[in-house]
């Protein structure tokens, strides 16, 4: 299996991320080498083999469900690039 | 001699018994700094004026009579993707160019507790992605062994720092070895922990499942304070295992008597360099010498360890970094016609080549038909490798093998196949893969002068056998005690 130009619009697309021609060529033979690198796995027999989900036998670690304080609002607004009236500012979202 | 050129174990101790201010020790690594930064880089921010209160208030303390803690008043840089409260942390990103957490990483906490001194945050490669710190917005590090090659990376300004005496500790973060391998190339120690012994609450994430905090130091004994400090439970982090504290000083016995050396051969012997691989045939002799066994292992999947790593990693980066999206915190383009437009332009704009590489291969295999061929698959091999390791540790106490197969390359030398660099973990991931503890320790020179790494490798949760391992090493050899010239090489 190869990565074709079709294949790198497809993802950019889905990552949200805009390429120009140039950058559309060059990322598909990039791409390309590395999935025919990554495709010696296929040759490894895996059948009954257990995905590693996490590597520590952790599972549903929870918390109590207890109000804490969080960070002040206009703490995590100073991170924000656009806001208003105490809130993120985007734009219309629902015409 | 300079105080800058004192371990941190020799610097900690002047402070407590007063044979130094702790504003001598910091005008003095300030001073360096402002001589060797414009020939290294591995800086990004300095904060100056945060570590002199902090020195003020640790003096009275000290001066009062109380305990400052072990690291009381010694200066530590952190890499740039470790969250610092009221210091911008860049990820070495126009995406986080100007990001201010409001909060401190666990870590931070816990060595502020202990007494250290933050004095900057280093350079690193774009969102920890890299093997050379090529890829950071900001700058470019370079080697202090010799200016014109790469400190390796992606924790390149942590590791640069520390060796060009710039900092006596460090923190960085290892995914596939980014503590490691710039640790090998710079000749200083580089510890990566046993995945979930520290907590990875305010580390910006790269691959959550295999992203883990460690440190530099000049010795193992300074990297073994460092892990004392930062290790333990969290309960801001939910991987983080939930295991009784232990002293790892303890570990540093200079003895590996009776100590059985794995030595994974049929692993080791492909494209490796002929000085590196002849530094790693020394490290067995001295071993031995010592009073080790080596003993022969399989790890007859570990060289699927990279394939596997380039699909984990990008598939986890790939949905890590979908929250950066221009609109709570990071970079909002200027223009943008709707929602949509303005997601798109913000992340084409605010992210650079290498990390776009890894989202669109990560996004590649987890797509639909791609998922079960690739992800399913490379999750599986990961449990092969896993159990090639426990396997072999059955019949070991540390596997040895050198950290990278190459040394220190020039800059620019990669830049026409990124699987090429990729290559270079070869002999790091697999310790990611795995989740197990591993350390470079600096184990000789190549015939440029050029660092190299010998690595240990422990089981899960082992590090004291691997502190005692490396400790011994190091005291019985002296390429720790070299020094760079920071200059430009031949």
């Amino acid at each position: 299996m190869s990565v074709s130009k079709e294949d790198v619009k497809h993802i950019a697309n889905l990552s949200k991320l805009n390429l120009t021609d140039k950058e559309l060529e060059k990322y598909t033979t990039e791409l390309s080498d590395i999935v025919n690198f990554a495709n010696e796995l296929s040759n490894i027999d895996v059948d009954g083999i257990k995905p590693t989900a996490h590597i520590l036998d952790i599972k549903n670690v929870f918390r109590k469900d207890e109000v804490q304080p969080s960070y002040d609002r206009e703490e995590i607004l100073k991170n924000a690039p656009s806001k208003d009236a105490g809130c993120v500012s985007v734009p219309k979202v629902v015409e | 001699m300079d105080l800058y050129s004192l371990t941190l174990t020799e610097v900690a101790s002047k402070i407590k018994n007063k044979e130094v201010s702790i504003k001598e020790v910091l005008d003095n690594i300030y001073s360096r700094i402002e001589d060797v930064e414009p020939k290294v880089d591995a800086y990004i921010t300095l904060t100056q004026k945060l570590a002199y209160e902090r020195a003020e208030k640790l003096q009275q303390r000290l001066d009062n009579g109380e305990d400052i803690g072990v690291l009381g008043g010694v200066p530590i840089a952190i890499k740039d993707n470790i969250c610092t409260n009221g210091v911008k942390t860049t990820c070495a990103s126009r995406m986080l160019e100007n990001f201010v957490p409001i909060y401190d990483a666990t870590v931070i906490k816990k060595l502020e507790d202990a007494g250290a001194i933050i004095i900057g945050k280093t350079n690193m490669d774009e969102f920890a992605m890299g093997s050379s710190t090529e890829t950071s917005y900001i700058k470019k590090t370079k080697n202090p062994w010799d200016l014109s090659r790469v400190p390796g990376g992606s924790s390149g300004g942590s590791a640069a720092a520390v060796s060009a005496q710039m900092a006596y500790a460090s923190l960085g973060s290892d995914t596939g070895g980014s503590i490691r391998q710039p640790a090998s190339y710079c000749s200083v120690v580089g510890l990566k922990p046993t995945y979930g012994l520290i907590s990875r609450f305010g580390l910006i994430a790269f691959a959550s499942s295999l992203d883990q905090i460690g440190p530099f130091a000049r010795t193992v004994e300074d990297a073994t304070l460092m892990l004392n400090v930062i290790a333990g439970h969290d309960k801001l982090d939910t991987t983080s295992a939930d295991i009784e504290k232990e002293d790892y000083t303890k570990a540093l016995i200079n003895s590996v008597e009776g100590k059985v050396i794995g030595i994974p051969t049929d692993f080791i012997n492909d494209g490796i360099n002929s000085d590196v691989k002849l530094a790693y045939d020394n490290a067995i002799e001295k071993l031995k010498s010592l009073g080790a066994q080596v003993k022969e292992i399989n790890l007859e999947y570990a060289k699927y360890s990279l394939a596997t790593y380039y699909i984990i990693a990008t598939a986890e980066a790939s949905s890590n970094l979908g929250r950066y999206d221009g609109i709570r915190y990071g970079y909002r383009t200027k223009d943008f016609d709707d929602l949509d437009d303005l997601y798109r332009k913000s992340r084409t704009e605010g992210f650079g080549d290498e990390v776009k590489r890894r989202i669109m291969l990560g996004t590649y295999v987890l797509s639909s038909g791609y998922y079960d061929a690739y992800y399913k698959r490379a999750q599986q091999v990961r449990t092969l490798i896993v159990e090639n390791f426990k396997k072999a540790f059955e019949s070991c106490d540390v596997i040895m093998i050198p950290t990278a197969p190459n040394t220190s390359f020039k800059f620019g030398a990669h830049n026409a196949s990124p699987l090429e660099m990729y290559l270079e973990d070869i002999y790091t991931v697999p310790v990611n893969i795995a989740g197990l503890p591993g350390i470079s320790v600096p184990g000789g020179f190549d015939k440029n002068g050029m660092p190299i790494g010998i690595q240990f490798i422990a089981k899960a949760f082992d590090e004291k056998n691997l502190l005692q391992v490396a400790y011994t090493f190091e005291q019985n050899t002296t390429y720790h005690k070299e020094i760079p010239t920071i200059e430009e090489g031949k």
